[in-house]
């Protein structure tokens, strides 16, 4: 369906990447934020808690990011699209409730503006070490969902995909951005609202005395039923049955657990979004993902004078990882070059799916700024000896 | 000054066709104190946010101009606030100096002294159409206070004019630091 025209700034802006991020959340329906504002967030609830009495939506700010994870949560059970945002710091102590959406199958959004780290690290500098936090941040077995966008323009973009996959999978999205796209000022486009799809909340037609919660028929996804509608059920962190009741067995754990995983991991190749650039015989492949693969894109273009053959494949979405491309390709190359503002994360993984066949070279930034565009170049020209 | 960047980027990118990034300041110096704003300007997709030596630096105090006058490249153009910074030059580097405090004094308001730069700058690079500029201004300042933006604007053009005519030799796809 088409978005909610009330919420659509059509136009042409002139924006940073947190106001776009904000902007791309209102587009996509989003109706409902609590926050613990944190740099180098701050813009993005600066912009929605503008814009949001004039369009019917509710922010609120928390009194922590626990409690701002949580008021997501409950309010995504009443069928209103749900996001938080934060950085590094905040982002750690929602891990807790990131847990819970998991497990409780809540439709919501994270936002976080990376910034270095660990713990309070650079508050208004960039860094891209949370992306493995990202991955495995709550505790227990569980897929995830994030996208990484690379401009203020992507940052308006990818946010409707965040909140269709939301939607789509019952899950949390979690949007990764970085300070430097978060601060960057460029132009921003945003179209006609008639040209933005919107997945909607997938309700139960049951009857109220018939629904379970996590009854699921064939897709892995169940049907979902809003608080005040009628229906009488329950919901829980801990293992539970289709009925949402807690049972304390290896044979329910298992069922739940493993559909909680697969729902994600069996559809990787439908959720999976990256964009490619020369990677048909190339000798080396860069796997870049937000600030970082912009300037990739000028090592890149340095090496191809060097009269090297380069391709890049850019993640859009970095979880779940596009995990067979990666395995295609590594028949096929020399080597894989990540470079990455961080001291080695998605390397590990572009290693895993090379599965030893070709190397995986990190060509690391360790925050603070962005890569010299010559030393990607560098890394590039050694992977093609 | 992140305003002036803001108008100037807005102006390029949105008004006049061709990309153009900005970063500002970030931090305790965006309240108050010393601030700057980058911005690049170009035809083809800004890769690279950030600059090292700037093609041309904006300056209106002494202690910005003291603190950046390093990273302008040699052949690379100042644009001051004559009554408030005296800038030692390197040989290549080309300068234009105008009053705009005194300008904006003139029109009621100290405040505006970045929009007159702003129209002066825009003289000296034509870095984007005059009009693109001038709407950007327009789009950019509060409501109510328009008309004297749009004042200060002229007078920064005028300025200009009448000191330089055609004398400037506007450049594009340029890299600009603005400091105060």
């Amino acid at each position: 369906m088409k978005t909610d025209p009330l919420g659509v700034l059509t136009g042409e802006h002139y924006l940073d990447g947190d106001y776009a991020c904000g902007e791309g959340a209102m587009a996509a329906g989003c109706r409902f934020v609590a926050g613990y504002p944190i740099t180098p967030s701050t813009e993005v609830v600066e912009r929605i808690s503008q814009r949001f009495p004039m369009i019917g939506g509710t922010f609120i700010q928390m009194e922590d990011e626990l409690a701002s994870m949580a008021a997501i949560v409950g309010a995504s059970w009443t069928g209103v699209k749900s996001m938080t945002v934060t950085s590094g710091p905040g982002f750690s102590l929602m891990m807790e409730n990131i847990g819970l959406a998991a497990m409780m199958e809540t439709p919501c959004v994270v936002v976080n503006v990376q910034r270095g780290g660990p713990s309070t690290g650079l508050p208004t500098m960039v860094g891209q070490a949370d992306m493995m936090q990202a991955r495995w941040g709550s505790h227990g077995d569980y897929e995830i969902i994030a996208l990484c966008p690379e401009s203020p323009q992507e940052a308006f973009d990818l946010m409707t995909d965040a909140f269709n996959l939301a939607e789509e999978y019952r899950t949390p999205v979690l949007f990764m951005m970085d300070e430097c796209v978060g601060h960057m000022t460029e132009k921003v486009v945003i179209p006609d609202p008639d040209k933005i799809d919107i997945v909607p909340r997938k309700l139960t037609r049951a009857k109220p005395e018939e629904y379970k919660p996590y009854l699921v028929n064939g897709n892995m996804i169940p049907e979902f039923a809003r608080a005040g509608d009628g229906y009488k059920f329950h919901t829980t962190g801990l293992t539970h049955d289709e009925k949402g009741y807690p049972v304390m067995s290896e044979e329910c754990q298992a069922v739940l657990v493993k559909r909680l995983v697969d729902k994600i991991r069996l559809n990787a190749d439908e959720i999976a979004k990256y964009k490619e650039d020369g990677v048909d015989g190339a000798d080396v492949v860069l796997v870049t993902y937000g600030i970082t693969a912009r300037v990739a894109r000028m090592g890149i273009d340095l090496a191809r004078k060097k009269g090297v053959k380069v391709g890049v494949i850019r993640l859009q979405i970095v979880w779940p990882f596009p995990e067979k491309r990666i395995r295609e390709l590594a028949g096929k190359i020399k080597a894989f070059v990540v470079p990455e503002i961080n001291y080695g994360q998605i390397v590990l993984e572009v290693e895993r799916c090379a599965a030893g066949k070709v190397p995986a070279i990190l060509v690391s930034h360790m925050g603070g700024g962005v890569h010299n565009p010559e030393d990607i170049r560098d890394a590039i020209l050694e992977a093609a000896k | 000054m992140v305003l002036s960047g803001h108008i100037i980027g807005h102006a390029c990118a949105i008004n006049a066709g061709m990309h153009a990034t900005m970063i500002q300041s970030f931090g305790p110096e965006a309240r108050g104190s010393a601030c700057s704003t980058t911005l690049v300007v170009s035809d083809t997709e800004v890769l690279y946010p950030y600059i090292q030596r700037p093609d041309i630096f904006v300056v209106m105090s002494s202690e910005g101009y003291n603190q950046y006058r390093d990273e302008l490249k040699d052949d690379g153009i100042l644009i001051y606030e004559k009554d408030l910074v005296h800038p030692k030059l390197k040989k290549g580097q080309a300068s234009y100096g105008i009053t705009s405090t005194r300008i904006a004094e003139s029109l009621g308001r100290k405040i505006v002294q970045n929009i007159v730069m702003l129209g002066f700058f825009g003289s000296v690079t034509k870095i984007a159409p005059r009009e693109a500029l001038r709407e950007a201004v327009l789009s950019s300042v509060p409501a109510g206070t328009e008309e004297l933006n749009l004042k200060a604007f002229d007078a920064g053009c005028e300025y200009f004019d009448k000191e330089f005519g055609d004398a400037a030799k506007g450049k594009s796809g340029k890299k600009v630091k603005a400091g105060t």
